[in-house]
């Protein structure tokens, strides 16, 4: 099967790439097509590679940063699977594995950009400053959403799959109308997963964003599941490879690779905010944990692949580049490692007194201002409660 | 097997059953085959009949429905599995202006003899998108039949019906009671579409009920029962077709009527259920018709608000009591 093949290829692609960096250019034209697409910066042994289209300069001070974010949404992601096992929070989709593609996207984006996620995107919304109790808090079922879009620039969480593409689409066509196009201006990123691909509104949203030149990226990365359904459920072809139908460039960049996330969505972002249009990015990367805290994944897949994925861990390859490179002490190691225990046990301490909100509060924000019918329900509402209140008193 | 089964467990019985008589009998999904749904609602049946007639789809309700619709023209009996009856609302458009459609629109020469089920209904947290009750959406659609059992034999003898029926059938099964058990049904079961059931005989009050709200109403009644009143509670399995016909005979013995539904109170089906006994059997009633539904509001994540967005026993409690008073 043409499709397993290529996952297979592009699995094994890290002892191809381990070569490339001590040899020429030629080296790349003798992968297979899918491989020779893959763009990398970091190999999963830390070792520094070159592309000629994305080079990247980037200071020690800067990939200590990407290091930092890393390691603390691993942990803010780990504090969170185990809360909700002790039964804190209701479920939790985890971004295990997926950190680099998060980061490294997350870290491309300008202060006025506009970030649209889905239910997993809990390193973007590090980068983008939200405070990691918001996303606790949706989790946990004390708020009914999370947050205000606006402060950050990123929206709500979306878990209809797919619907985000058309909404970051009008939005980026907003920004269109609004003239914030230009060297300084504006672009939106949408993230979805491979699954999300087979849905209409998604291939929609592309047909939308090309012929209006809308800027706007389109991240997805490619974890090679959706839920229990393997990629070969949706796609014949490399994911990436479809933007060309719609008119627009793809690009496949090595997901668990920080660096070739920054270096291509920024290449992309800067493109779309300079009038260039839109960009597909497919980020290959792997879910290495559950769907969700609810899923079973030893019911449909092979643990042997997770092992095979573990070697290209997202966060060892950044630490082996760090001390190849001599560019850090071994203790900043552990002085990063203590600052994400520090926000580990902040968010744990945070969820366990996060109050219920109150329950008359379930009639607010159903319309800009209250209807008569709401305001009778609401009515009717406090009046049943107090019944209980009496009833109290009178034991 | 066993005498108690689990309202899950019954979906998967109930699928099984119909595709071992019936080889035309396929099933279509996300999810649905190695891992067995994300309900479980079909655990065992890609390991009993394989990837032929246990599809996994990609993730597209459009294609799901939309093909099932083409799939059942050639003489296939497509059940098609929309994960969250929320989702419904991606695949409309099949729904409401192609499939029920059909029939009519070729003068009965075509007919699309296809089931859509699908996981209704709050009360597990899951949020504004997630957990609506979605029932009286359908109920809208002339065309369509509307089928929410209750209990585990129900889900195995509607299921059978459902897929026999050369109609298109919604089949909403309700994600509060898959854990429920119940006694299992004998073989051959089938409980015709369009017959209520008498879940609890009563001479006070009559409490017309469907899927989460029966056993809501058979606890409202049983806490009624210590104070001597006897509930009728009538469970209505399905909405297309109504059976009106046992609604008013159990009103013409109580005088009292009671329609406890978990969509919102705005166009929820009890209104079409109170217009009829209102139409039909004003003369039978000593009192108002009552509703308790859901609040007009989007069902929250927080457990403590939607706990008291849907009825709860407590609430059809202070509403039986106080059409008892009146
Ligand atoms: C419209 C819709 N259909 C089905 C679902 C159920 N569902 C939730 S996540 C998921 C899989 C998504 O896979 P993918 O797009 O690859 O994203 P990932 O979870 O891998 O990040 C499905 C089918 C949903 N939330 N929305
Ligand atoms: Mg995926």
């Amino acid at each position: 099967m043409a499709v397993k093949d290529a996952g297979q290829a592009a699995s094994s692609q890290s002892r191809g790439a381990r070569g490339r960096a001590s040899r020429s250019a030629a080296a790349v034209a003798d992968r297979p097509p899918e491989q020779a697409e893959l763009v990398q910066l970091l190999t999963p042994e830390g070792e520094r590679v070159k592309h000629p289209d994305y080079p990247l300069d980037i200071t020690a001070a800067e990939v200590k940063g990407l290091y930092r974010d890393l390691v603390i949404v691993r942990r803010i992601d780990f504090e969170a699977i185990a809360l909700q096992r002790q039964g804190e929070l209701g479920i939790w989709a985890s971004l295990l594995g997926q950190e680099a593609a998060q980061v490294g996207s997350g870290r491309a984006l300008g202060p006025r950009d506009m970030a649209f996620p889905t239910y997993r995107e809990h390193g973007v919304a590090w980068c983008r400053g939200l405070d990691p109790m918001k996303l606790l808090e949706l989790f946990r079922g004390v708020s009914h959403g999370g947050w205000d879009p606006t402060e950050h620039n990123f929206h709500l969480y979306t878990i209809v799959i797919g619907s985000q593409t058309l909404h970051a689409t009008g939005y980026a066509m907003g920004i269109q109308r609004d003239g914030a196009v230009g060297e300084d201006g504006e672009a939106v990123i949408v993230y979805f997963g491979d699954g999300a691909t087979s849905q209409g509104d998604v291939n929609e949203a592309f047909i939308y964003a090309s012929v209006n030149n809308a800027p706007v990226v389109f991240f997805c990365q490619n974890n090679q599941w959706a839920i229990s359904e393997p990629l070969e459920r949706q796609s014949r072809v490399p994911l990436y490879q479809r933007a060309s139908g719609f008119g627009f460039p793809g690009v496949r960049v090595d997901g668990n690779d920080v660096f070739a996330c920054l270096a291509v969505t920024r290449k992309a972002m800067q493109a779309a905010r300079e009038g260039q249009g839109p960009t597909l990015i497919e980020a290959y990367t792997y879910r290495m944990g559950a769907h969700t805290t609810t899923d079973d994944p030893t019911r449909y897949r092979l643990s042997a692949e997770l092992e095979a994925w573990k070697l290209k861990d997202p966060i060892e390859r950044v630490k082996q580049y760090l001390i190849r490179t001599e560019q850090v002490e071994m203790s900043f190691f552990d002085e990063v490692d203590a600052e994400a225990a520090e926000v580990g046990g902040q968010v744990r301490a945070a969820c366990q007194t996060m109050p219920d909100p109150l329950p008359e509060s379930m009639f607010d924000d159903v319309y800009t201002s209250r209807t008569a019918q709401n305001a009778a329900e609401r009515a009717e509402f406090d009046a049943y409660l107090d019944s209980f209140v009496g009833e109290e008193a009178a034991r | 097997m066993a005498d108690v089964i689990t309202y899950r467990e019954a979906v998967s019985e109930g699928i099984a059953r119909e595709m071992r008589r019936d080889p035309s009998v396929v099933c279509l999904g996300e999810d649905i085959g190695a891992a067995g749904g994300v309900f479980k609602t079909t655990a065992g049946l890609f390991a009993e009949f394989g990837p032929d007639r246990i599809k996994d789809t990609p993730i597209s309700e459009q294609a799901i429905v939309g093909m099932a619709m083409g799939a059942a023209m050639t003489g296939v009996r497509p059940v098609a599995e929309i994960m969250f009856s929320d989702f419904l609302a991606c695949c409309w458009d099949y729904l409401a202006n192609e499939i029920p459609k059909m029939r009519y629109m070729t003068g009965g020469q075509v007919k699309v003899p296809l089931v859509v089920r699908t996981a209704n209904g709050g009360g597990l947290g899951f949020g504004a998108q997630h957990s609506q009750s979605v029932e009286n959406w359908a109920l809208a659609v002339p065309g369509l039949k509307v089928v929410a059992p209750a209990t585990p034999a129900d889900v195995i003898g509607l299921l059978a019906a459902a897929i026999r029926s050369d109609d298109p059938v919604l089949f909403f099964e309700h994600k509060g009671l898959f854990a429920s058990k119940g006694e299992t049904a004998p073989d051959g079961h089938l409980v015709p579409l369009g017959q209520a059931a008498v879940a609890r005989a009563g001479s006070d009050v009559t409490i017309v009920a469907l899927a989460s709200t029966v056993p809501l109403a058979l606890a409202a009644a049983d806490e009624l029962a210590e104070g001597g009143v006897a509930a009728e509670v009538v469970d209505l399995r399905c909405l297309v077709p109504l059976d009106m016909a046992t609604v008013l005979a159990s009103v013409g013995k109580t005088s009292r009527l009671l329609i406890v539904e978990e969509n919102p109170y705005q166009g929820g089906w009890g209104g079409t259920v109170a217009s009829v006994v209102a139409d039909e059997g004003f003369e039978l009633l000593d009192a108002p018709i009552r509703r308790v539904a859901a609040e007009c509001v989007p069902l929250p994540f927080a457990d403590v608000l939607e706990d008291q967005v849907i009825p709860t026993t407590a609430k059809v409690v202070a509403a039986l009591r106080s059409l008892l008073a009146y």
